[in-house]
């Protein structure tokens, strides 16, 4: 017992300027360079498990509820999922008459058709506990073919980007996070821009816009596809609000997110980005 | 202020038990959360390395809090530091006040964990603001006061296995 007590060691105010400084080194190599994606990489392949554990009860929470489910509200769902059924029906023969349509256009014109994507199912398992960052981790990593760049949509529209594959798991970034950028086009007349994150609440920027340029709310921004990691086209927001103050060079354009960008569970990792592509 | 909480006498702590502590705190961490219990739930790694700093300063000191705070850092994707640089600093101002806040009754050390906590959340506001320029809002800092009410529970529950059985003259 002696011992312990008069133990020699470095003292606390020695050991915590190391440990300071050490997380400083940490923080602006990690910050700057991307030395650390392995050791990375190897903590969230060790601390997986944990991860699943602490997943387990809402898990089994979800399937007890589930199980619970009332008849009535079956019956509810049913019909309307009946009732969109329908509707999307009708909509993918529009669609499938349209693509006709287009790739006869395209052969007119001799260009090239585009070549389908491949798609990877895979669920979201949580949002970051940290608020700073708008990054869910998903269930898909490294084992299942996904690659850092990836894009990540849903049925609406684009979520977000894969940002750091795991072997059992990927972290995305979504297009709300901070700065994030995702170039866009405007559906209606096909003026091209670049929607930034607002790294506060679930919005858009759309920046660099001049103040006379035709731009109004509702209108619809789709990815433009000139940065090749998104495929053109896909839905990304629709314009909420437009400021023209005289005093500012460019508009203050506020969208917000089509997809239901911290609302779903299940979202779809579209394949790896076309090999002549840079990534971001 | 009365001083001098009831001095129990304890068994000693097996380094198994600290062990397992914090890797629950660390489960509970990962719990999946949202909305209003997000922001209200406390850092529950940061409290429980608190308790051992405070009580166990020879065995959880600054390095295991460091440690630990790289492990949240990959949980929560955070820059790899930010939660290793506060909880260091936490677990120093633990040490320096450590006999001090011993010496209080478990009810009126509400103000010293509720601070010590605070002080973590600041710094890890802080390295935000600087790296990533996000300043998250003011309710982030309400898990340092459920930190500081949950503390006397945290105690009583982590003092059990030390706890004597019984009376050691009857068996």
């Amino acid at each position: 017992m002696e011992h312990e007590l008069f133990r020699h060691g470095p003292s606390p105010a020695a050991r915590l300027t190391f440990f300071t400084l050490l997380s400083l080194l940490l923080l602006v190599s990690d910050a700057h360079y991307k030395y650390l994606g392995t050791l990375r990489q190897g903590i969230a392949t060790a601390i997986y498990p944990l991860q699943r554990i602490a997943l387990a009860p809402a898990e089994l929470a979800k399937s007890i509820g589930d199980f619970m489910q009332m008849q009535s509200s079956l019956v509810r769902e049913n019909a309307l999922l009946k009732r969109q059924n329908l509707e999307n029906q009708a909509a993918l023969l529009r669609y499938q008459a349209l693509q006709q349509e287009n790739n006869q256009l395209r052969r007119l014109f001799e260009a090239k058709a585009r070549i389908p994507v491949p798609a990877l199912m895979a669920e979201i398992l949580y949002g970051e506990r940290d608020p700073f960052s708008r990054k869910v981790i998903v269930d898909k990593g490294a084992l299942a073919h996904v690659a850092e760049g990836s894009a990540v949509i849903d049925n609406a529209g684009v979520i977000g980007q894969v940002l750091e594959v795991y072997p059992w798991a990927s972290e995305v970034s979504l297009i709300t996070d901070k700065d994030h950028p995702t170039p866009v086009q405007v559906l209606r007349n096909g003026l091209r821009a670049i929607v930034f994150g607002s790294g506060s609440g679930n919005l858009l920027d759309l920046r660099y816009i001049s103040s006379n340029i035709d731009i109004r709310p509702g209108d619809i921004l789709v990815t433009s596809g000139i940065d090749g990691t998104f495929p053109a086209g896909l839905p990304v927001a629709a314009v909420l609000k437009v400021d023209r103050n005289p005093a500012y060079a460019f508009a203050r354009i506020t969208c917000e997110p089509l997809a239901g960008v911290d609302r779903h569970s299940q979202v779809l990792i579209l394949a790896s980005p076309p090999p002549e592509s840079g990534k971001k | 202020m009365e001083f001098g909480p009831r001095q129990e006498i304890l068994l000693p702590v097996k380094p198994g038990f600290i062990t397992f502590s914090l890797v629950t705190g660390f489960l509970l961490n990962l719990l999946p959360t949202g909305g209003f219990l997000h922001w209200i739930l406390p850092d529950f790694v940061a409290m429980i390395l608190l308790y051992w700093c405070i009580h166990q300063p020879l065995k959880i000191g600054i390095g295991a809090a460091w440690i630990f705070g790289i492990l949240m850092d990959v949980a929560d994707a955070t820059l790899f530091g930010e939660h290793a640089l506060a909880y260091s600093m936490m677990a120093f101002i633990a040490l320096a006040f450590r006999r001090r806040v011993t010496m209080l009754k478990l009810d009126h050390q509400f103000t010293h964990i509720t601070l010590i906590v605070l002080v973590m959340q600041i710094i890890v506001v802080l390295i935000g603001l600087v790296s990533r320029d996000i300043f998250i809002g003011w309710a982030y800092f309400l898990g340092s006061l459920t930190a500081g009410l949950l503390w006397p529970a945290l105690t009583y529950l982590l003092k059990l296995p030390q706890r004597p059985r019984s009376d050691p003259d009857r068996i």
